[in-house]
């Protein structure tokens, strides 16, 4: 499941929740295909407390409570980190196409 | 309002509009227990349940619309969560029965989820508990029931969840009305967006008997039984009104409110739970010119300090830069809260409430105070009063808003300071409002006619008697919309009589030029107003 290395290289990313009601469950469901769609490891926080959790699972990804306004941000480990992030923070920040 | 003996009214809460005329289809929602195989059976029970649960999902997801789909699209994606298949399978080869493994996973992840503090997401319990009882329906009997619906039924339940709405045919079936859910959650949702009229959290929805006629308003939130003939008189009138108020709501609720002569009104609209404010516009209004703050502390605890400003923010976001009045809790009277409002108080709406209670506990007050200037940072807010009788309680309120900015600015929190104000609702304020230094009034009509007139607003054998047209309260709304002339600040109404299209005019002619109504009646007193000829 982990990548090679023995220390885990993460790369960042930090989008904004521009829905009013936050992070909910059909963009949550959004987010987490994207993230099933990469190899990399895909995790996502939210706001002052820095849990991070699995961002393919959408019932972590649902209880993050991230809510409107408020910074969200991603990291992924893995071979196609770097596009996974790119990837999520776009979406987030076409409001998942909504 | 008088009802004729034999029709019994059941109240709930709107939560799509519309009405439904026709027999009760009371659904039932109940799995057996089963006998328990080896680990390696129940594991195989398990997720033939699973894949089986998940094929009908996938079916169902390509049989609704765009909006019904992605809702049922979440619960397919929870049975591939391995946070939530991970500790069922542990349960499962530790020797627990399939359906008892997953019930306790599922409802951990229920309970998590209901105690969460945004109303949003305890809503989305009823999702998980939907898939719960997919899941073990499948475990149970392979294969879902197949339900036979009466044209034109109202479908009736104490739960029901997104799939299961989605599986009845609601070309045939005509409303529904839940005895718990709300008005936020998934089912709602689906109904406002099909159009199907539904009611929430209509107590003693059990005990009626499947195959009653049954009339279902879901803009009043009630479900009258009776005799079908009655109902059916019934029922064409309240069409009849709906179909006139449809129409009033098409031309007038985008517009601005002015008078006949193109004198500008300001109306507002009144709120509680931010969560209703989905559904509706803010180009309606010019405004929220009553926040009703008493929805944060329901729950029997009080709101800390980010959860009340998150609510707030939501609030002053939604409205677009147009202002919000939040009035400080407004509990007691007929109000308690758990743990804070005095118990056994022999005159109760003389009693403890509103200011006085805040008063008697600062730290509350204080905690609310610094919500809302926090709130303030994001568009315009004012702080609203309620209960107040004598300036001093105005100066010592004051104090601990100007304590709270202190704190604030020390903290290094963004915040800006709220414009703070009174809520008119006793005779004493009225008498005197041109003596209070506050930055506006708000008529609180509801008390205001309570104290005037000396009839508790809880008894109905006084209703005639607490005339919102009485002069003495006439008077007092006049006296305090020109003090507020004289001192130029504003003065409006928020109580139930800026509602009624029939109070219009003479509130107008009073003075009065900003209304806060209900957001149903918005576009009623807009047409009300348009006919008012300025004198």
């Amino acid at each position: 499941m982990k990548g090679h290395d023995a220390e885990i290289q993460w790369v960042d990313g930090k989008a904004k929740i521009i829905d009013l009601v936050g992070l909910h469950a059909r963009p949550a469901v959004k987010l987490t295909k994207l993230a099933k769609s990469y190899k990399s490891e895909v995790e996502i926080c939210s706001g002052e407390n820095r849990n991070w959790v699995n961002a393919k699972s959408p019932n972590a990804v649902m209880k993050l409570r991230a809510d409107y306004n408020s910074p969200l941000f991603v990291r992924a480990s893995g071979s196609d980190a770097a596009q996974a992030v790119k990837a999520i923070i776009d979406l987030v920040d076409r409001n998942f196409n909504e | 309002m008088s009802e004729s003996s034999a029709l019994r009214v059941l109240q709930g809460l709107p939560a799509s509009g519309g009405l439904a005329f026709g027999r009760c289809h009371m659904l039932n929602s109940d799995s057996s227990p089963r006998e328990l195989g080896l680990p390696d059976d129940e594991m195989d029970i398990f997720e033939a349940a699973r894949s089986e649960s998940e094929s009908e999902l996938q079916r169902l997801i390509e049989q609704s619309d765009e909006l019904g789909g992605e809702i049922l699209e979440f619960q397919a994606m929870l049975l591939e969560d391995d946070s939530i298949l991970g500790p069922v399978r542990s349960r499962i080869s530790k020797g627990e029965p399939a359906d008892a493994a997953w019930s306790a996973v599922l409802d951990g992840e229920i309970s998590e989820y209901e105690e969460m503090e945004s109303e949003y997401l305890a809503a989305r319990a009823v999702d998980l508990k939907d898939l719960r009882e997919r899941v073990l329906r499948s475990m149970a009997e392979p294969g879902s029931v197949q339900r036979e619906i009466d044209c034109g039924a109202v479908i009736v339940a104490d739960v029901l969840g997104p799939s299961a709405f989605l599986e009845i045919d609601w070309t045939r079936a005509g409303g529904l009305a839940l005895g718990r859910d709300s008005a936020t959650g998934h089912v709602a949702i689906l109904a406002r967006s099909r159009g199907v009229p539904m009611i929430v959290g209509v107590n003693g929805i059990c005990d009626i008997a499947h195959g009653r006629a049954v009339l279902l308003d879901g803009d009043a939130g009630t479900l009258t039984v009776g005799s079908s003939r009655q109902l059916s008189k019934r029922h064409e009138q309240l069409a009849d009104r709906l179909e006139k108020n449809r129409a009033a709501t098409a031309s007038f609720s985008f517009s601005p409110a002015k008078t006949k002569a193109g004198r500008r009104i300001t109306v507002s609209i009144n709120v509680g739970d931010p969560a209703a404010l989905v559904s509706i516009d803010p180009k309606i209004c010019d405004g929220i010119g009553l926040v009703r703050t008493e929805f944060l502390f329901a729950r029997g605890e009080l709101p800390s300090e980010d959860v009340q400003t998150r609510q707030y923010r939501r609030i002053v976001n939604w409205a677009q830069g147009r202002p919000v009045t939040i009035r400080t809790l407004d509990a007691g009277g007929d109000k308690p809260v758990p743990g804070l409002t005095v118990d056994g108080e022999s005159n109760p709406f003389l009693g403890t409430r509103g200011l006085r209670l805040s008063l008697l506990n600062p730290d509350s007050f204080k905690t609310q105070l610094r919500a809302i200037a926090r709130a303030a940072a994001l568009g315009p807010v004012k702080a609203m009063l309620p209960m107040v009788t004598a300036t001093s309680e105005f100066m010592l309120a004051r104090e601990h808003l100007d304590d709270a900015l202190a704190d604030l600015e020390q903290d290094g929190a963004r915040y800006a300071r709220p414009e703070l104000g009174i809520m008119v609702e006793t005779p004493a304020a009225a008498l005197t409002a041109g003596e209070w230094p506050t930055d506006f009034y708000s008529i609180g009509s509801n008390d205001l006619v309570q104290y005037v007139t000396a009839c508790a607003r809880d008894n109905p054998d006084l209703s005639n008697l607490s005339d919102p047209m009485h002069p003495a309260v006439l008077e007092l709304i006049g006296r305090t919309i020109q003090a507020a002339n004289r001192r130029g600040v504003e003065a409006s109404l928020c109580g139930e009589m800026a509602s009624m299209p029939s109070m219009v005019p003479v509130l107008l002619s009073l003075g009065l030029e900003a209304f806060s109504v209900d957001p149903s009646n918005v576009a009623q007193v807009k047409m009300a107003i348009a006919e008012f000829e300025d004198a």
